[in-house]
């Protein structure tokens, strides 16, 4: 047999991904759970907050949407590292990495899984989203690129919870450890108040990092905008942090101890 | 002379404050079986995970299959098995899907590793459960199925770390026979144990390990001839005689005898064997010296390790009494 080549790498990422998509789906409440916490920001956005929140030119709910769908990815994110962290807690990590398969190939099977279960909490979520009141403005392939766009971020962001995943003593280190950047990128940008609102100091920060850089595209895509530069900018930041995490979280699985 | 399949040549192995390992050097001979027996925290995983590539030594080299466990480390993978302490099989996988995975990982193509899966289950008598949840074996069923997946590539060579731990007295007898097997059929097997039992049933060489260290190794008769030989037991009927038997004894053995007074026990090493036996049995005899047993005990490996590191390994016999700390967590994956 060939020692290894891409084929044999993709497939053996391949079988990654098909052994997590299978525990995913026969973890069902799993799925359920990672539902109900969007869900739930969603209804408190729209109907407790929607109608305190004064905003010039547009309902509110249309304004926060994008921001509950950015979220349930970013929760998928963070499943991400509980679901490594527990793989090595329970010593499969060791059978894989005794086993000749590419050394990248766990990671990129899991956060290949974890996308195509991101897809589906996605279209969860807009269902809901239309159901509450949100109504889409622009042309279908503009939809498709906006929610394309939230996918691609949420996949950078899987790899940067692959890596707290694999630093992490256990899932519980690691549930912990993905709370603080989740509320900082979600609370410190324009996903839930628009950020002339914000404290000057943060202001800057809250503009560019990469949910708030997403978002705004994402509205202008949604709402029929120009998105330009938004979108450049969020593309650029989701292959920075991909290729800065993949690394990362490749040399942390190469010297991974259960 | 036969090819040495697994060559560890000084390695060591430092974890922050404390050396792991040092100055470890070992090897096996193909379609042989090497026990490293030796207490928790010995260091006996350590190098087990040096020996599959999951961690590099500081110090030292190791050859597995020929294969440079640093250099090599990658076509390493290919030829070697590892069934770790804890199973580390998928519970929300059924057994298939879990062999069929494994297979493909070793980049069997499918047809190959469907046959093989299949071949296994049978071997393992997994083929009923083969398509329920591993969550719902039992433990051995689980120890089993986890074997069977370091199988399913036909390594050259085996690691299983303290494979019957927490298996029931027939299913452990069977993983032995399975082992013995194997090794006939030319598969080399490195295994770790607490079980004196495991290594003296199934071991060609038996390597002690304490503390990271060497201590001794050779197979389980030079072990026990490392302690001088035999020990005579006398055990008298009543305990006042127990001066008198020990005087009896005199200048038979080596030296005098060790007296238990609980047990009304007495032990002198010897080298006389079964001659030895009979003129203490005629000296009783004519003394009129009643006793409740007289015989010649060859030393345990529990003797062994007494005597080698000054305490005792934990499990004697087949374990059955021994009561451990780390029994085989089947938990597996949830």
């Amino acid at each position: 047999m060939p020692r290894m080549s891409p084929t044999l790498a993709l497939r053996d990422t391949a079988g990654v991904a098909k052994r997590n998509l299978l525990r995913i789906r026969r973890t069902p409440q799993l799925i359920v759970i990672a539902a109900i916490q969007p869900a739930l920001l969603l209804f408190l956005f729209r109907y407790v907050l929607g109608g305190a929140v004064r905003l010039p030119g547009g309902h509110y709910v249309d304004y926060v949407v994008p921001a509950v769908l950015i979220e349930a990815v970013l929760i998928g994110g963070m499943n991400t590292s509980i679901g490594l962290a527990e793989d090595l807690r329970s010593g499969i990590i060791d059978r894989f990495r005794s086993l000749p398969m590419a050394r990248s190939a766990v990671l990129a099977g899991r956060t290949l899984a974890d996308l195509c279960r991101n897809v589906i909490s996605l279209a969860l979520m807009v269902a809901l989203g239309l159901l509450v009141g949100f109504r889409f403005h622009n042309d279908p392939g503009s939809i498709i690129a906006g929610l394309a766009l939230i996918i691609t971020f949420g996949y950078a962001f899987s790899w940067v919870y692959a890596a707290i995943g694999l630093a992490s003593k256990d899932p519980e280190t690691a549930q912990v450890a993905g709370i603080l950047p989740f509320f900082i990128l979600m609370f410190a940008s324009n996903a839930i108040v628009p950020v002339a609102s914000m404290p000057t100091w943060l202001q800057g920060f809250a503009r560019n990092q990469p949910l708030s850089v997403t978002v705004a595209a994402v509205r202008a895509l949604l709402e029929g905008t120009p998105a330009g530069h938004w979108l450049w900018q969020s593309l650029a930041w989701s292959a920075g942090i991909i290729i800065v995490f993949f690394t990362i979280a490749l040399h942390l699985y190469r010297n991974a101890t259960s | 002379m036969t090819e040495r399949m697994i060559e560890v040549d000084r390695v060591a192995k430092r974890f922050g404050e404390t050396q792991a390992l040092a100055c470890i050097e070992l090897s096996a001979e193909a379609g042989s079986v090497l026990a490293l027996l030796g207490p928790n925290g010995a260091g006996k995983t350590r190098l087990v995970r040096i020996l599959t590539t999951l961690l590099p030594p500081d110090r030292g080299r190791a050859r597995v299959a020929g294969y440079d466990v640093v250099a090599d480390a990658g076509a390493l993978r290919s030829v070697i098995g590892l069934a770790g302490q804890y199973a580390a099989v998928d519970e929300l996988l059924t057994g298939r899907e879990n062999l069929e995975l494994v297979g493909l990982w070793y980049h069997l193509d499918k047809r190959e590793y469907r046959r093989r899966t299949e071949e296994v289950l049978e071997r393992f008598s997994l083929i009923d459960a083969g398509d329920r949840l591993v969550k719902t074996y039992s433990g051995g069923m689980r120890r089993r199925l986890d074997i069977g997946a370091t199988l399913i590539a036909r390594p050259p060579v085996l690691f299983l770390d303290e494979p019957t731990t927490g298996l029931d007295p027939r299913t452990r007898n069977d993983l032995w026979r399975f082992i013995q097997e194997l090794v006939g059929a030319g598969t080399t097997v490195l295994l770790t144990t607490q079980y004196m039992g495991e290594a003296e049933q199934l071991a060609h060489k038996i390597v002690v390990i304490d503390t990271g260290q060497v201590i001794a190794d050779g197979t389980a008769e030079q072990l026990k001839d490392r302690l001088g030989g035999d020990t005579l037991e006398v055990r008298v009927s009543d305990a006042a005689d127990l001066e008198r038997a020990a005087a009896l004894l005199a200048g038979l053995g080596e030296g005098r005898p060790r007296t238990d007074r609980d047990r009304r026990l007495l032990s002198l090493p010897t080298k006389g064997g079964t001659a030895l036996l009979i003129a203490a049995g005629r000296r009783f005899q004519d003394a009129q010296v009643p006793l409740d047993d007289l015989g010649i005990r060859r030393p345990s490996l529990d003797d062994v390790f007494l005597s080698l590191t000054g305490a005792t390994a934990i499990g004697s016999d087949g374990g059955d009494g021994a009561q451990r700390q780390s029994s085989n967590r089947s938990g597996g994956v949830r």
